[in-house]
């Protein structure tokens, strides 16, 4: 049994099962749609550029995508099968091949253009006179690490930290990467910074915060099976309050050196990061 | 017995008698037909498995941390009483995505499609090496097998994604030594193919059949093979070092300092781990088109044939799909935007992959042209070939986003590049694949697909396919990584659970509509509507014999070639179609393409 349109009866059931499908789901995605069209809080001061080319590139390609799609549509209805209907018989158009060559040609040139010098201030440019801090990760923590009073890494007053990764509002970051094992990313959503921590090398990345607020890292790299909980938190704080709070660090790391060193001869141990555990459960 | 097809010169008789044995017939078959077909039922099994696997990712994306109790009795090790572990997690997406990428997506459309259709296209007996085309599928076999093993050894299946980024991939359990193994020996088996394929186009060729009246399915599988033959030595010297890294204390991709779990990585120095991304990317890139080629081929193939019409601008699609395997040499960095490679070089990656967007919309535009004012017959066939456009539409546009070295940083290691993947590889590849297997089921099989419940399949997978895929882009944007366990652990993902249930949910229709698919194929070989020799009205070689073909491809010998393959509704010939090796008669003029 067939109907109108050539279904079986069978299929009907399918159909009205996917008409439901879809009326169900539309609302619903169209009600969350001006949420989900949005990308995250912008907290550095080059998240607004980096985002209007993310809409630059999202109008363009939305327009072409209206356009091709629509046409490809109509062409595939307004030509649709008759009886006594007759192709047209053409094997092309030279003119129309340079046209539809040239301009996909100068969009993506100029896109490339826009995109360079964009690059080459957040990527290549490091600021000077900026927060220094250097950040080592390791399955599945962040060490970070600010040069203390003497402002040198790597020496006896440096103030470390797990996982908590503290800057000033309205002065660059310039922050130094490194890994102790496998490749970890240092991903701020809200900052729209990503840069991979690679073992061997070191890697710099700057930004610089335009807001107080708090925040966290992800890892975005897969670095193993604890690869989803290396999490940070962010902390952006005004110049006074961050000053403040590396001097507490800094008062807290004395007090345990000193107290390390009446207890046990032995050097203070720098916080090591927890453990890596051989089977996670889920949270 | 020797089984070598010969070349064009020899007058037609049928040269060696068709093997009568269950073995040589069935099993160890060198008939290319045969091997086709032995390669789509692979392709079409270790497609359900990855369909599988990808259920359980989003099963554990959807309810992170709920338990299936079944699961629990299949996999006690990765999900002891139906709950997943991170470590199981990792094996899921990773042996996903190498399953799909290597022995669904790569066997359908270059073993199943390419060793069915080249030769009966361009008119040959066989595959230039028939004995090399047996040996290619029998060593892809094991190959399946090892991955497949992998899962049931201590430590599970690679974890360290398709990509296996050292140096994690260096330190991980056995699963990824056997990882390593099985994509090495797929690897030969994908080059004796690609040899295989470029000599049987290069020399085997029908008289009158030149290489611009070739069918576009032959010239993009024919490009693909040369892609295959430069770029799988890279991957499989790649492998080969990250497999000394693992089994004989190299370090190619291991720095001084590792430090591992709190103890110094015994065999570290000297490597490095930015080496690893090159080798594979440079690989990697071409593969991503290895994978599309041969799908935009057969686009170009059943979009003529379903809008009678010849297709628009037959050299700019073959000299795009030049362009797209040779700028695929130079575009691998646009992967390692933030891997810390020097920003200078990203720039010029950038440049590199904004210009390979021009070949691929050259294509699409003339796709576009060959339907306009056409006589568009809705098959099955035609509706997955127009969703292959439509989803590469798609497809290809994202990908300029991530071209964009700044928007990059931001959606680089999301779900936008994981939505940006599927809409090339399932709304471009597979829809491709679909087309293809609707499109010549006839004539491997001799008899017709079920067309309402192709329409069924169709309808189903288009609808929920975008549910399951565009959302990602949105997870994307919204900060969502990849390859991550359970986001609900960050709050500002924490949000994304809705939509997240909402694509599980589509994907579980979606799976369950390729049940249609499985008992429409299996039934229809039985049951389906005998197809004769030409069902679909169609110029190329292989609908001028019968279907199946015969032994040897050809009843009355070789043909020879008068025109191009896309003659339809050619004024001043009778017939809306005009076979390839149809001999002009009267004053009908041969046109040629161009």
């Amino acid at each position: 049994m067939k109907d109108r349109l050539g279904f079986p009866r069978a299929a009907r059931f399918l159909r009205l099962a996917l008409f439901f499908f879809g009326a169900a789901s539309l609302p619903g995605a169209a009600a969350a749609l001006p949420f989900w069209l949005t990308l995250p809080e912008q907290a550095s001061t080059y998240a607004g550029e980096i985002d209007g080319m993310f809409h630059l590139i999202m109008w363009i390609t939305g327009i072409i995508f209206v356009i091709v799609e629509a046409l490809l549509l109509f062409f595939v209805l307004r030509y649709r099968h008759r009886e006594g209907r007759v192709a047209k018989y053409t094997h092309g158009n030279n003119r129309v091949e340079v046209i539809w060559t040239i301009v996909p040609a100068l969009i993506c040139v100029l896109l490339a253009l826009l995109s360079r010098r964009m690059w080459t201030e957040i990527k290549e440019n490091m600021p000077h006179d900026a927060t220094e801090i250097h950040v080592q990760g390791e399955q599945f923590a962040w060490n970070i690490r600010y040069p203390g009073a003497d402002g040198k890494f790597d020496t006896p007053d440096d103030i470390l930290t797990l996982n908590q990764l503290h800057f000033p509002v309205g002065k660059p970051v310039v922050v130094t990467l490194s890994s102790k094992d496998v490749i970890h990313s240092f991903f701020l959503p809200e900052f729209r910074v990503k840069q991979d921590l690679v073992p061997g090398m070191k890697t710099r990345v700057w930004f610089e915060a335009n807001r107080v607020g708090h925040w966290e890292i992800a890892c975005a790299e897969l670095c193993g099976l604890g690869h989803y909980r290396m999490k940070g938190f962010v902390t952006v704080d005004t110049p006074e309050d961050f000053q403040k709070w590396l001097a507490e660090q800094a008062a807290a790391l004395a007090a345990e050196q000193k107290q390390a060193s009446t207890a046990a001869p032995a050097p203070a141990e720098v916080p090591a990061a927890l453990p890596p555990e051989s089977k996670g459960g889920s949270s | 017995m020797s089984t070598v097809a010969l070349p064009r010169e020899v007058p037609h008789v049928e040269v060696h008698p068709a093997p009568t044995s269950f073995w040589r017939k069935y099993i160890f078959s060198v008939d290319h037909k045969m091997i086709g077909r032995q390669y789509l039922f692979y392709a079409l099994f270790m497609l359900i498995i990855g369909g599988l696997l990808a259920m359980l990712v989003r099963w554990q994306l959807a309810w992170p941390g709920r338990p299936i109790a079944f699961m629990g009795k299949i996999a006690p090790e990765g999900m002891p009483g139906g709950q997943m572990l991170p470590e199981f997690y990792n094996s899921l997406f990773t042996m996903h995505a190498t399953i799909m990428i290597f022995f669904a997506i790569m066997p359908i459309l270059i073993g199943a499609f390419g060793n069915f259709v080249i030769p009966i296209q361009i008119g040959a007996r066989d595959m230039a090496f028939p004995r090399l085309n047996l040996m290619s599928f029998w060593v892809a076999v094991p190959a399946a097998v090892l991955i497949i093993w992998s899962f049931f050894v201590t430590g599970g299946a690679a974890q360290a994604g398709w990509t296996s980024y050292a140096p994690l991939s260096a330190i991980q359990p056995r699963g990824q030594t056997l990882w390593l193994l099985s994509l090495l020996v797929l690897g030969l088996s994908s080059l004796l193919t690609a040899v295989n394929f470029i000599t049987t186009v290069i020399n085997m060729r029908a008289p009158g059949m030149t290489f611009f009246r070739m069918p576009l399915t032959c010239w993009a599988l024919f490009i693909t093979a040369i892609l295959l033959l430069l770029a799988l030595p890279v991957l499989s010297a790649a492998l080969i070092m990250l497999l000394f890294d693992r089994v004989l204390g190299t370090t190619f991709f291991l720095p001084a300092g590792m430090v591992v779990s709190g103890q110094p990585w015994p065999n570290a120095g000297g490597g490095q781990v930015l080496l690893w991304q090159h080798l594979f990317w440079f690989f990697g890139h071409p593969e991503v088109y290895i994978m599309i080629l041969p799908a935009m081929g057969i686009t170009s193939e059943v979009l003529p044939v379903f809008a009678r019409k010849p297709i628009f601008g037959y050299r700019a699609m073959a000299y795009s799909i030049m362009g797209i395997a040779g700028l695929g040499f130079i575009v691998w960095g646009h992967h390692m935007f933030q891997s810390g490679m020097n920003p200078i070089l990203g720039t010029s990656f950038m440049i590199s992959t904004m210009v390979i967007a021009v070949p691929s919309a050259i294509k699409t535009f003339n796709w576009l042209g060959t339907v306009w004012g056409g006589d568009v017959h809705l098959t099955t066939p035609m509706l997955n070939a127009l969703s292959f456009v439509s989803m590469f539409i798609i497809g290809g546009l994202s990908g300029i986003f991530m071209a964009s070295t700044p928007v990059d940083i931001f959606i680089h290691d999301t779900y936008f590049i994981v939505g940006h993947i599927h809409y090339v590889l399932f709304g471009g590849s597979l829809f491709g694949a679909f087309a293809g297997l609707y499109f010549w089921y006839p004539k491997m099989f001799g008899r017709m697909m079920n067309e309402t419940w192709g329409r069924i399949h169709w309808a189903i997978t288009f609808i929920t396919f975008n549910c399951v895929f565009f959302p990602m882009h949105f997870l994307g944007m919204r900060g969502m990584q990849r390859r991550i366990y359970d986001y609900t652990q960050y709050t500002h993902l924490k949000g994304l659970q809705p939509m997240n249930q909402f694509m599980t949910i589509s994907l579980f229709v979606l799976g369950a509509g390729q049940i249609i698919l499985i008992v429409n194929f299996f039934l229809s070989m039985r049951r389906g509507k005998v197809a004769g020799a030409n069902p679909w009205h169609a110029n190329t070689l292989e609908w001028q014999t019968s279907s199946p073909p015969p032994h040897e491809n050809f009843t009355h010998g070789i043909p020879t070639i008068y025109r191009g393959p896309y003659e339809y509704s050619a004024p001043g010939y009778a017939s809306d179609y005009w076979p390839q090796s149809e001999p002009p008669a009267g004053p009908a003029p041969i046109k040629a393409h161009g």
